[in-house]
């Protein structure tokens, strides 16, 4: 599958990853691999209740636990002025430990720090919380009520926490109620959690200079760095963030976590360091869940399905806090997306959030902020508007299709969309999946009452927030920054502001710097996740990396070779307009025997660079113009068992437009597991609360992950149209799986249960669902 | 108490509470931590090794107690000098890891396993890779690496090295 690239062309060649002996050889370096002399271990006691007044705290007898060594409360934060931390996004704050009251199951209420990590959790159990249980509120919809204020702390009296809203609201109004055909549907993306393998930590201690050494499992270090400066008071350069190898990301290492600002202070006040490791139970229960967005969804159209207009209504659970990572302009994230890649003349989309009882988050799993619910409301809704107008699902997207020509286009809502080549991708995929075979099939299928569904889904993300005039975490604007140094024998090191948490950026970084500059990629180093190190940049998430980072490496690289041109003229003993830069190599202009490579200059560079400035670095930090547009077209076949209501993904198809494509190994990888998440989001996995705010699905035997046995086959395939504002032509590529896959699956199942009357069923489509609408509908 | 454990060739006699599980005995005790822990319920199989050269065990399901007395091969000790296990060689060859977490626990499971199957189905792999949790990879590319491993080693044993 991999090979090796040769002759300075490094894009695009399937090489592989420069990070994988370590890993192979169990010598990965993960949070939890590390250990300090004196190391103490810090675990949290955590309420059982999702409403409670906390009567009281006791913590006599969990000091008598041998090797116990402290146990701090939300009052002893509180008097440091450690109480509350600001959620990223900045319109909301969080308890770090309970302070009076809590306000969801397994809350952090106590932080107990021992000597070995047997002790910290036997000093846990024996923490005396009394809790008085207060009303519980479950859901949104009760929410909106207020008739249970959740957080008092708040100066608005309301558990309404925002109404966001864009596009024109009037003229959509007029445009559906003109519209000679209309839908609208009730579309609920369940509240799911990222649950990377390796759960969430750190280790924290102060070093014998007085400064934090923060080893933590975090997307973005340097954003961790500002924060903690801004919430603890240390000076930043008192504080060194370092996110080692990472065990999967998937959005759930983007937000600071209690347990982060127990350990620091652990650290502080005990003077040793002090680890802190979630379990699976408190990864899934406590940190960023994702989605929950209910979705009313409109959408008109004429006779000949053209369509015409678009309105989303959301009301939003964002659980206890409002701790949606979200870029500060966007508390909906890119939601604006969701008219999809359709040419909807106009369009509103309005989100309502509410707190709840339940966990907070609503963090970006796999997906740019909230683009995944959008992708899938408009995926969902043009096959239900397939289904009324009794048009084919594929000829329905195609009649609506922004044209290949129309790039950049201005949509309804707001974005301008870069590029894209929809028609063939879908023409594409079809051919992969034998479309018009399959639609025969089908047909005979359903004549013998058999079910059979195919599902599309036509997706178009935006990615790679994004530019500084519209996005900024914190107030920090969303760039991204590489520093490239080529050493004198032509190796070099490149660093970045990103974090990879298993996407291969030591591979495909050292790919983009070889391809510029004409060097062995084997040869270029890669760090990330060290702050002393690494250009600021906000990290990896949001199918960030290539768009920011990847685009800041190469024009860092620019920089490089336009020294090096400097000193290959003086090499060459001609003018700088006289040389150019071809085939890797520079060469006299029209003398092609004269040539020096880039070696060669980085050693003439250190050596005799005459009266050029020695050394040859360059840092860049790249401000992007506009986001990118990576989009693809997935087509689902599934087989459903009449008396089982068992579904079976026979096939599945993903065409791919992520335009430039680094490495295609790593690419296809990407593609892979994010289609494998989509599955299970489809099929499986939901945080489910009962009416009383408990968690039904707190560790891997409720809340599943697919296994070898039921994942599907994949099958990929490709368009390729380059991102014009890029410096390489990339956009992003690793959440697009899990923001296009849902929709192709759901669709699929519906349309094998259209024949029955069946017109939509929320995620995750269990048997149960499944088995319970086929008899309802032999009922009805 | 004390137990004496032999890891990838090495014998580890320690002091442990009766309760450790091996899992945290391999890593906190003998400082071997490439087998990682991902879960709570023995769901995820990222802390498989083998035990007595052939069986494949979630070390957060035994206790150190347990393993006193027997040898463990953990991921640190697959490959031989520099060479690599035809396991490891095809877990990289074939992209079959991202993050890296599961790896260990996936190339312990199929060591087993070839053990048993040295020439195993795809469907065979799949089954019996069931009770390892990848969320990375979609587990196609661990399949063909497991594929390429004993390919290679069918080769050496009929080459009878």
């Amino acid at each position: 599958m991999s090979t090796q690239p040769a002759g300075g062309h490094a894009l695009g060649v399937a090489m592989k990853r420069k990070e994988d002996p370590r890993f192979l050889h169990g010598k990965g370096r993960y949070v939890d691999d590390l250990s300090f002399p004196g190391m103490l271990y810090l675990a949290l006691v955590r309420s059982p209740y999702p409403h409670a007044e906390i009567r009281n705290i006791d913590i006599v007898e969990a000091m008598k636990v041998p090797g116990v060594k402290a146990v701090i409360t939300g009052k002893d934060l509180e008097a440091a002025g450690l109480g509350w931390l600001p959620t990223f996004h900045g319109f909301d704050k969080q308890m770090v430990l309970a302070i009076g009251k809590v306000l969801f199951q397994y809350q952090e209420v106590a932080a107990v720090f021992a000597d070995t990590r047997e002790a910290a959790a036997d000093g846990a159990e024996a923490v005396q919380v009394d809790y008085a249980p207060l009303p519980v509120v479950a859901d949104p919809f009760t929410s909106k009520a207020d008739k249970v204020l959740l957080r008092p702390d708040r100066e608005q009296k309301t558990n309404h926490i925002f109404h966001w809203e864009v596009g024109d609201k009037d003229a959509t109004a007029r445009a559906l109620a003109s519209s000679p055909k209309r839908i609208k549907q009730r579309i609920w993306f369940q509240r799911c959690h990222p649950a990377p393998l390796e759960p969430c930590g750190c280790v924290a201690y102060f070093d014998t200079m007085g400064r934090l050494q923060f080893h933590v499992t975090s997307q973005a270090p340097h954003v961790y760095r500002t924060a903690l400066a801004l919430v603890t008071g240390i000076p930043e350069d008192k504080i060194h963030v370092i996110s080692p190898d990472i065990g999967g990301g998937f959005g759930n290492k983007v937000p600071v976590y209690p347990g982060y600002v127990c350990a620091i202070v652990g650290g502080l006040k005990i003077g040793r360091p002090v680890k802190w490791i979630e379990t699976r139970t408190e990864n899934l229960t406590s940190t960023g869940f994702a989605r929950d967005y209910h979705m009313d969804v409109e959408i008109g159209a004429t006779e000949e399905g053209r369509v015409t207009a678009l309105h989303v209504a959301t009301t939003a659970d964002h659980g206890a806090f409002d701790a949606a990572a979200d870029p500060s302009k966007y508390p909906a994230g890119i939601f604006g997306i969701v008219t999809g890649s359709y040419t909807f003349p106009v369009a509103h989309a309005e989100v309502d959030a509410y707190f709840t009882n339940k966990a907070p988050g609503g963090i970006a799993y796999r997906c740019s902020f909230r683009v995944t619910e959008a992708s899938y409301a408009i995926e969902r809704g043009m096959d239900i508007l397939a289904d009324e107008l009794g048009i084919d699902a594929a000829e329905l997207r195609r009649r609506n299709f922004i044209k290949k020509e129309q790039f950049p286009y201005p949509s309804a809502l707001g974005f301008t969309y870069d590029s894209g080549d929809y028609h063939t991708t879908l023409d594409t995929a079809l051919e992969r999946i034998g479309y018009k075979a399959l639609l025969k099939e089908q047909a005979d299928k359903r004549a013998r009452g058999e079910l059979m569904g195919i599902g599309l889904s036509s997706f178009t993300e935006v990615v790679g927030a994004g530019p500084s005039k519209h996005f900024d975490i914190l107030g920090i604007k969303m760039f991204d920054s590489a520093e490239i140094r080529i050493h004198p024998t032509g190796a070099g090191i490149v660093r970045a502001g990103t974090k990879s948490q298993g996407q291969g950026h030591e591979t495909t970084w050292a790919q983009i710097v070889a391809e510029e500059l004409g060097l062995d990629p084997q040869t270029i180093m890669v760090e990330e996740g060290d702050t002393d190190t690494a250009p600021y940049g906000l990290g990896t998430y949001a199918s960030r990396s290539t768009p920011t980072a990847g685009a800041a490496i190469a024009m860092a690289a620019r920089r490089i070779r336009d020294k090096a041109r400097k000193i290959a003229a003086h090499l060459l003993e001609v003018s700088d307009a006289d040389v150019e830069w071809k085939d890797y190599k520079f060469q006299v202009k029209g003398v092609p025997s004269k040539t020096v490579t880039m070696k060669e200059v980085a050693f003439a560079a250190y050596t005799n660079m005459a009266q050029n400035e020695p050394g040859l670095e360059a840092t860049f930090y790249y401000d992007p113009p506009n986001m990118t547009y990576p989009n693809g077209v997935y087509v689902a076949v599934v087989d459903v068992d009449r008396e089982t209501g068992e579904v079976k993904v026979r096939r599945f198809v993903a065409v791919d437009d992520c335009g430039t494509i680094i490495n295609p190994m790593v690419v296809e990888g990407q593609i892979h597991g994010g289609l494998t998440e989509g599955f299970a989001i489809a099929f499986m996995q939901e945080i489910q609360y009962d009416a009383e705010g408990n968690n039904l699905n707190t560790n891997f035997t409720d809340y599943l992950i697919p296994t070898s046995l039921e994942t599907p086959h994949w099958e990929t395939d490709k368009t390729v149209t380059p991102s014009p504002h890029h410096p390489i032509g990339a956009k992003g590529v690793g959440e697009s799986p899990n923001v296009g896959s849902p929709a192709a699956f759901v669709n699929a199942v519906i349309d094998a249960l259209s024949p029955l009357g069946v017109r939509h069923i929320d995620m995750p489509i269990t048997r149960d669902k499944v088995w319970r609408a086929i008899h309802e509908a032999r009922r009805g | 108490m004390k137990v004496n454990v032999t890891v990838n060739g090495t014998v580890y006699e320690r002091e442990v509470q009766p309760r450790t599980l091996l899992a945290y005995f391999l890593r906190e005790n003998c400082g071997l931590t490439g087998t990682h822990v991902g879960c709570d319920t023995s769901s995820c199989g990222c802390c498989v090794v083998v035990v007595d050269g052939g069986r494949a065990v979630k070390s957060c399901s035994m206790f150190a107690a347990q393993a006193d007395g027997h040898e463990i091969l953990t991921v640190e000790g697959l490959a031989s000098g520099g060479t690599l296990h035809p396991l490891q060689q095809g877990f990289w060859d074939q992209h079959g890891l991202q993050c890296g977490y599961c790896t260990p626990g996936m190339m312990l499971t199929s060591y087993a396993l070839l053990k048993q199957n040295a020439n195993p189905s795809e469907a065979e792999i799949r089954e019996g890779l069931a009770g390892n949790l990848c969320r990375c990879t979609g587990y196609q590319n661990i399949v063909k690496a497991v594929q390429q491993a004993a390919g290679k080693m069918r080769e050496a044993v009929s080459a009878g090295r």
